[in-house]
């Protein structure tokens, strides 16, 4: 099948160097990029987007991972691409914003990326055991003043969303805490189950889905989480921290506003079905509806905002 | 819990369900065959269909692909020397001589039975015991991890047969090759030459077909086996199956302590088959009365491997069903298809859904079954394609290696890594070098630097990187192994000193019967 796909989709890429972009747009199938492996989030969001897809744009749309470089090669693929709309591309925040940052050429800019809508945003928590000492924030922040770079944290990744998240914290909250990243959220969340770090930065859904055995102490959310209701925000306990893994799509540098105006109506039908919705919610993600404006101007607010602290905590 | 097992059978058995089982385990077996179609693709494309689907059937089905997968990936690593997943690798060391014995269904059969078993021993495990076993999988930290990866690393000394130097040094360039790229644990970009397509890393299955698979075409094409793939010819017999099953009965200790070691590796989350085939072919050369027979050709061999790689499948479910945890790429796509059915992992997947779970986990039993059903009859369809003279059968591999190295990432790059890696890999086995350490390298470079990297960060916060590394029970076990294993060689050649002296005691030296018999 996906040899299938790979023939069709060649095929499709030769034809489409003689045709102009056309005025029906679209009339031929579209080509969705996963910057990462099978199976993971985006990969499933994909996957529960296709066929509503394909139904709302008329065409055949096919799913095509290129995964690599925590979705660098990806984003470095989707930026060369032709910019007729027929090859779109899963985009990521964090992600797309720290990675030219932090690594110097990530192989694209940000602002290449044109972003066409946000649909899923995954706010980021921190949480220890139910059995731990720290009953709440406060207790967390006492203990790390009193014993500098004893506290353990565990995350995904380092220059991640977890990890920018660890390092806001620290200085906002004047305190020095240890990172210690995992490749991958499953990974950290079992060393932390295990009692092998002290507190974890956790994505919501996996935080949802352990909420029996843990202790959210915050959420970098604005509004409460609303599946766990009771776990305050860094915002009302003081700390201006916002931290979120949000999902998107997007296309070439240069692709026509006409043609993004036809996906993003696509998209954002798709992210405003209340059953979508109900969907994302009972997982343990906040469903959101971001345009294509909407999320550039959103991406452009994160770059002003991590500038600064991959450049004072990047040695 | 007997009458959960027995209604979760009875599920398997309705037909609908039983039909998309054999589907799903024939949709396994070739994806698991096609080198750069893996189990995860092939499950990760299934999950929309199973959305319309019951839940048990749904998982009736991501059961037996899983499965098939498991069994599928030997059958090129026998005919062709190309391990279908990375966790066949030990596969091929056994099964490709085989082949060029002429026994290539030998191999076949072998793998088939193996994997079977070592599915069935590591699904009683995952019914009866998950919920404690998961506890302990929980232990497994960075240092556990750490010393888990060395202890992989002291296999080098079995494989590089011959030079411990040559095997040694290929461990170390696989180490480097591994570290090209992005680093997943501190973000740094490393080895990449200024080329950001490089960022990606070398993808393992990519090294796999260019070191094992084509040289293999290079030395057939450039060498005497130009008219024919294999020296010898195979003539399938039902015979063999026979011979086969009673030859791997007779060794119940090679099997169960193969499917335990994939249960084990299994279930500690990340370790993954690709290490369980390896550790496990270790082991049987090293127990083995005969070792020597190994690497020349021996079902034995193949049976270590697959009963080890199929026993990690139900093994890695055990900390996904029952904490969430997905122990191995596939198992992370049973999560997401658990999720969209509405089933959380978690002491409730073994009581309010425990029929649905049962059904899940039956089905891996009688996919198991249907495994060797399918590899013992296929085997006279499959080891024929061995026969095929070389002019049609080379071009073919070739072929299907450059679409497996593009399909595994959609990148270009990947196929010319893969015949740079060919060529090297061709020039090697000339010098004498197996690619095996290499390649050992390449796994266990990432998996021994996370263990490092997170142990060292985590010892300093808690004062002391040394004490942190060491004083566990399971660092200690672990530790004690890696000793052992190293210290073996030296302990077999002294054993086998020791006989030799017998011999000579009882019949006195060769001078002195020279005498005698003069």
């Amino acid at each position: 099948m996906k040899k299938l796909a790979t023939i069709v989709f060649v095929v499709l890429c030769v034809c489409t160097l003689a045709i102009p972009a056309l005025a029906g747009y679209p009339e031929k199938p579209i080509t969705y990029q996963i910057p990462f492996g099978p199976g993971g989030q985006s990969d499933l969001e994909a996957r529960r987007q296709q066929p509503l897809l394909e139904k709302a744009l008329g065409v055949k749309v096919i799913v095509q991972y290129k995964p690599g470089g925590g979705g660098s090669i990806g984003w470095a693929n989707l930026i060369s691409q032709k910019p007729d709309g027929y090859f779109i591309s899963g985009i990521n925040i964090p992600h797309i914003v720290l990675q030219p940052l932090a690594r110097g050429n990530a192989g694209y800019e940000t602002d290449q990326l044109k972003p066409i809508a946000l649909f899923q945003a995954t706010p980021i928590g921190l949480a220890v055991l139910k059995d731990s000492p720290f009953k709440n924030l406060k207790d967390l922040v006492t203990y790390a003043k009193e014993n500098p770079d004893a506290i353990v944290c565990g995350g995904s990744g380092t220059w991640s969303g977890h990890h920018i998240a660890h390092l806001q914290f620290s200085k906002a909250a004047g305190i020095k805490m240890t990172y210690i990243p995992s490749k991958g959220a499953a990974k950290s969340v079992a060393a932390f189950l295990g009692g092998h770090v002290m507190a974890l930065w956790g994505n919501s859904n996996d935080l949802v889905q352990h909420a029996d055995k843990i202790r959210v102490l915050a959420f970098g959310t604005r509004e409460p989480f609303p599946n766990m209701p009771d776990a305050p925000t860094f915002e009302s306990l003081g700390y201006k921290i916002y931290a979120s893994i949000d999902r998107g799509a997007g296309a070439p540098p240069e692709t026509p506003d006409e043609v993004i105006q036809v996906l993003e109506k696509a998209f954002l039908g798709i992210a405003n079905d209340p059953k979508v919705k109900e969907q994302m919610k009972k997982d343990g993600f906040v469903p959101i509806a971001m345009g294509a404006a909407e999320s550039k101007a959103y991406i452009a607010e994160k770059v002003v905002e991590w500038a600064p602290v991959v450049k004072e905590f990047k040695k | 819990m007997f009458d959960f097992a027995l209604t979760g059978l009875y599920q398997v058995f309705i037909p609908g369900n039983f039909l998309v089982l054999c589907i799903g385990v024939f949709m396994g077996i070739t994806f698991g065959a096609l080198p750069g179609l893996t189990a995860t693709m092939g499950l990760a494309l299934l999950v929309p269909f199973t959305f319309t689907m019951s839940p048990s059937a749904g998982l009736i089905m991501l059961a037996g692909i899983y499965v098939g997968a498991m069994y599928g990936d030997a059958i090129p690593a026998i005919l062709i020397n190309t391990p279908g997943t990375p966790a066949a690798i030990a596969t091929t060391f056994d099964g490709f001589p085989l082949a060029q014995k002429g026994m290539a269904q030998h191999g076949l059969v072998a793998a088939a039975v193996a994997s079977s078993f070592g599915s069935l021993v590591a699904n009683v495990v995952l019914a009866a015991a998950a919920p404690p076993l998961a506890e302990i999988s929980l232990k497994f930290g960075p240092p556990e991890y750490f010393w888990l990866g060395i202890f992989g690393l002291t296999i080098i000394s079995t494989l590089s047969s011959g030079s411990l130097i040559k095997g040694f040094l290929a461990g170390c360039i696989g180490m480097i090759l591994s570290a090209v790229g992005m680093a997943e644990l501190g973000g740094d970009i490393r080895l990449t030459f200024g080329f950001t397509e490089l960022q990606g890393g070398i993808e393992l299955i990519v090294a796999l077909i260019g070191f094992f698979c084509l040289p293999e075409i290079l030395s057939s094409v450039i060498g005497q086996r130009r008219a024919a793939y294999a020296e010898k010819m195979t003539k399938p017999s039902l015979d063999v199956i026979w011979q086969v099953i009673t030859a791997l009965f007779r060794r119940p200790t090679l099997m169960f302590r193969s499917a335990t070691i994939g249960t084990i590796i299994g279930f500690a989350p990340g370790a993954g088959g690709n290490i369980a085939s390896m550790v496990s072919y270790n082991e049987a050369i090293r127990w083995d009365k005969h070792p020597e027979e190994y690497g020349k050709g021996t079902i034995k061999g193949v049976a270590a491997s697959e009963a080890a790689n199929s026993a990690m499948a139900p093994g890695s479910l055990i900390p996904l069903l029952t904490l969430g945890i997905p122990g191995s790429p596939p198992a992370a796509v049973i999560l997401g298809a658990l999720m969209l059915h509405g089933m959380r992992p978690g002491a409730e997947l073994f009581t309010d859904y425990a029929d649905i779970t049962f059904a899940f986990i039956m089905g891996l039993l009688v996919a198991a079954f249907l495994v060797t059903i399918i590899g013992s009859f296929g085997s006279f369809v499959f080891s024929r394609i061995i026969n095929i003279p070389s002019r049609y059968l080379a071009p073919a591999i070739v072929f299907m290696t450059v679409l497996g190295s593009y399909a595994i990432r959609n990148n270009m790059l990947d196929v010319w890594i893969m015949f740079i890696f060919g060529i090297i890999g061709y020039v090697s086995n000339k010098l004498k070098f197996h690619p095996a350490p290499i390649v050992l390298g390449l796994i266990l470079g990432p998996f021994v630097e996370e263990g490092l990297v997170q142990s060292i960060l985590a010892g300093k916060a808690a004062g002391g990187t040394f004490q942190y590394m060491v004083y566990r029970p399971i660092s200690g076990v672990l530790i004690f192994l890696c000793i052992m294993s190293l210290l073996w060689p030296l302990f077999a050649a002294w054993r086998s000193k020791q006989k030799e002296a017998k011999v000579t005691e009882l019949t006195g030296s060769k001078a002195e019967r020279d005498v005698r018999d003069a």
